[in-house]
């Protein structure tokens, strides 16, 4: 018998798509069995009371977690987010109920040896509840109490040799795409850098000092499969300089009906043989490319790497070997001053250990914003705020038509006086020749 | 319940302390078909959905089956997962920027198999724990965020609403009739944890009162100075109120400036915004962060409200059904949602949908609105 009656979750245990409720309730079993005889840590029944409090939220259509509160492991300002609940008389079991961010491996491959680890680990001294994953990028352990904050970084350090994520104004934890590990279309090694970057910030990322959050992702290919491009204040986004790989005998294979376009994207629907001047050339946004003679012809110089050529035809066309990235800055949620995009800030640059390039565009952008930005301003509304020339002249770029869609619609130009041969001059000198 | 120490000394924090070590290296973690063969793929293919091959310059192949999951879960649900990884793959697995489990086999052969065991395991409940799918053009997993389950700020849930929709596009899930792939996202509140701004469907969570005023703790609680420069529309001010005998400290709230964002009260707990009628969901749609054909796109508002209707969500997911529909009937194959409301015109994207064009969807947010206004005579009756 469940400790509270949950009639409105209940209903969502129907229905195809794999149920949260019901995974909350056979935990909520487990825990109550408790088979292995585990000496939990945070009360035994923390997960019924969890379904009970969610319950009385789909009552009041209101959440009843309270405002934050400041919890942390010695030593680190992030990691651990404090959460306590408004009604803990009615539901002990989450009174306190912290969250844990747990830096996640890159592109999130595991072992099963190392999860049901964590698993053990976080049945014992949490409520076993966890995010698979955090929007961010981390494991997230939701819920556990304050003394065993410290046990579980202790436990985690030592026994797993793994730390936490960020949370707070410091770098999150930085996350990537899978790369080349699996997918042919990723012009970088973006677990290795997203790897050497994490190791190389660990005091960004755990001691907060910046204005506002900051965050890393590596996109492979400008597909953008972890959306870099949209919530990154630095976003990676792999690209390539040279030509696009053309395997002739391949086009005439999709051309042929041979091969599926698009990798088989496509199957649930009769769309007609596939056309290759109406579904690859017609479509290329440069038009750079055109299918003559039997053979695919693509003017290089003209293409913008969108990528949907060699999406479609994946095993004829392939990124070309001068590989590296573009580096994209500022992108943003709305808050505070509207959504923002990330802007290109340096077109091409190599992506290869020890990657010092890269981060002489990181550190000068992070001297800048320490200095100049607000509490809670992001990046992207700092360079908002004082303008993308000022990036450039921060971070020492040169300005090139690339980074912009089209130059500026008014002539407001902030002129430096050293650009006009000096303000001061003589009203005198000036009378001399323009009467009164 | 005793008290269990993990060999760490309250007395002594720094004693064998260990710290800035960071995550586990992800090499570590590489099935041995990924490990080999990295840096070297040729191509893929998506069999069916859920079903992706990767061949290597090698001639070895990796076969993928990718199922959907509640990015909620428990360890009795992770420990599952294991098994299943640990009969079938030998121990590796992956998750996926959405939210799905990839299961991975070197051989065709054990491709089947493992499908097979995966559909046959139900939650008591009756749902599928693993689902087949999101692969393609279809409908992948929705990203998400907290909501009511684990946060203090949201304006609706998030796993909830995210179920019901997931149930009403399941067989999206697991097809390819789309046009091409369509993206849905859920954040609880506009901080968007989730980032929701940029996909083909948002669903949104959104606060309409301003904040309530607890005036009693409000200068005990909070940092007046940091909550009213934590409003971008500047429509906090301080002030003295009267309580009882005493005359407090506190601010006062130009209610008609405010957005409703909830900035205030993330830096002051005196605050509180959340209203059962209030709060509800704004429906997204067009964004998109792939640079494939278009370039990147911002999602815009085509629902201003939706009320929460726990534990199902209706009007939500009726809405975007309708919107999916819609899509699959009027696209060209490759186009997404963005691409497609921008070929047949933001006007007939509301005569397509059937949804109601209201005064709320004319952007009024400082600059960025002007460029949101039609500034030309061509436009459609």
């Amino acid at each position: 018998m469940a400790k509270h009656a949950t009639p409105l979750l209940d209903q969502l245990e129907s229905g195809p798509w794999p149920s949260f409720v019901s995974d909350l309730k056979q935990e909520a079993a487990s825990r109550a069995k408790n088979e292995k005889n585990v000496e939990f840590q945070v009360p035994q029944d923390c997960v019924e009371d969890l379904l009970g409090v969610l319950e009385l939220s789909y009552k009041h259509g209101v959440t009843h977690w309270k405002h934050g509160g400041i919890v942390g492991v010695f030593g680190y300002g992030g990691g651990v987010i404090g959460r306590y609940c408004d009604q803990p008389e009615t539901f002990p079991g989450v009174a306190h109920f912290h969250t844990m961010r747990i830096n996640q491996p890159g592109a999130k491959y595991y072992t099963t040896e190392f999860l049901k680890k964590l698993c053990d680990l976080w049945e014992f001294r949490g409520s076993g509840v966890t995010n698979m994953h955090g929007s961010t990028g981390d494991i997230i352990f939701i819920g556990t109490s304050t003394p065993q904050l410290e046990e579980i970084f202790y436990e985690l350090t030592h026994n797993f040799n793994q730390d936490l994520g960020g949370s707070g104004s410091n770098l999150r934890t930085p996350s990537d795409c899978i790369g080349s590990s699996r997918c042919e279309y990723s012009c970088y090694d973006t677990q290795a850098i997203c790897y050497a970057l994490t190791q190389e910030y660990q005091d960004e990322l755990h001691r907060p000092a910046f204005p506002y959050k900051f965050k890393f992702k590596f996109d492979g290919c400008p597909n953008c499969c972890v959306a870099s491009i949209a919530r990154a204040d630095i976003s990676f986004v792999g690209t390539w300089k040279d030509d696009i790989k053309i395997d002739q005998e391949a086009v005439a294979g999709y051309v042929g009906g041979e091969f599926a376009p698009n990798g088989g994207a496509h199957s649930g629907r009769d769309w007609g043989k596939f056309d290759i001047d109406k579904e690859v050339c017609d479509l290329c946004p440069t038009k750079c490319m055109k299918y003559e003679g039997g053979k695919l012809l693509i003017n290089n110089k003209e293409c913008t790497r969108c990528m949907h050529c060699i999406n479609v035809m994946p095993r004829a066309l392939h990124i070309g070997d001068d590989r590296g990235c573009s580096m994209l800055v500022g992108a943003k949620a709305p808050i505070l001053d509207g959504a923002q995009m990330g802007s290109l800030l340096v077109p091409f640059i190599k992506v290869e250990e020890p990657y010092d390039e890269i981060k002489e565009v990181i550190e000068a952008i992070w001297d800048w914003w320490m200095e100049e930005g607000k509490n809670r301003e992001r990046l992207g509304e700092l360079i908002k705020r004082q303008g993308f020339q000022k990036l450039l002249e921060m971070t020492n770029i040169k300005p090139v038509p690339q980074h912009v869609q089209e130059p500026r619609h008014n002539p407001y130009i902030f002129w430096k006086e050293d650009e006009v041969g000096g303000w001061d001059r003589d009203i005198n000198e000036f009378r001399e020749k323009h009467q009164r | 319940m005793a008290f269990i120490s993990s060999g760490y000394n309250p007395d002594k924090p720094m004693e064998n302390r260990i710290t800035d070590i960071g995550p586990q290296k992800y090499d570590k973690f590489y099935p041995p078909v990924i490990a080999k063969n990295k840096g070297k793929w040729l191509y893929h293919e998506i069999i069916k959905p859920g079903v992706l091959v990767h061949v290597a310059e090698s001639g070895d192949e990796c076969y993928t089956v990718r199922v959907g999951g509640a990015r909620l879960m428990t360890v009795t649900h992770i420990r599952e997962i294991c098994e299943i990884a640990d009969k079938h793959c030998d121990g590796h697995l992956r998750f996926t920027t959405r939210n799905n489990i990839e299961f991975m086999v070197d051989s065709k052969d054990k491709v089947e198999p493992l499908i097979q065991d995966l559909e046959s395991r139900k939650f008591e409940g009756g749902s599928y724990k693993f689902p087949v799918g999101g692969t393609g053009a279809g409908v992948t997993n929705i990203i998400h965020t907290q909501g009511w389950i684990h946060c203090h700020t949201p304006a609706t849930d998030a796993s909830g609403p995210v179920k019901a929709t997931m149930d009403v596009l399941f067989d999206d899930f697991k097809d390819h009739r789309l046009p091409a792939q369509l993206r849905v996202s859920l954040a609880c509140c506009l901080n968007m944890c989730g980032a929701v701004h940029c996909s083909d469907i948002a669903i949104l969570g959104y606060h309409r009162k301003p904040p309530l005023l607890d005036h009693e703790y409000l200068d005990k609680m909070c940092e007046i100075p940091l909550a009213i420069a934590a409003c971008p529309t500047a429509a906090i001010k301080p002030a003295k109120v009267k309580f009882g005998e005493a005359e407090l400290k506190s601010v006062a709230v130009n209610n008609d400036r405010c957005m409703f964002c909830g900035n205030c009260y993330t830096m002051c707990p005196s605050m509180p915004l959340a209203d059962q009628e209030g709060d509800g969901i704004v429906i997204m749609v067009g964004g998109k962060v792939s640079n494939r054909i278009s370039t990147p796109k911002f999602s815009k508002v085509v629902v201003a409200f939706i009320p929460n209707e726990p534990p199902r969500w209706e009007s939500t997911t009726a809405c975007i059904k309708k919107i999916v529909e819609a899509y699959s009937a009027g696209a060209n194959k490759y186009e997404r949602v963005g691409d497609w409301a921008e070929r047949i015109g933001w006007e007939r994207f509301f005569d397509k949908t059937e949804l109601e064009f209201t005064h709320h969807l004319i952007d009024d947010f400082r600059d960025p609105a002007y460029y949101t206004w039609r500034q030309s005579t061509q436009f459609k009756f």
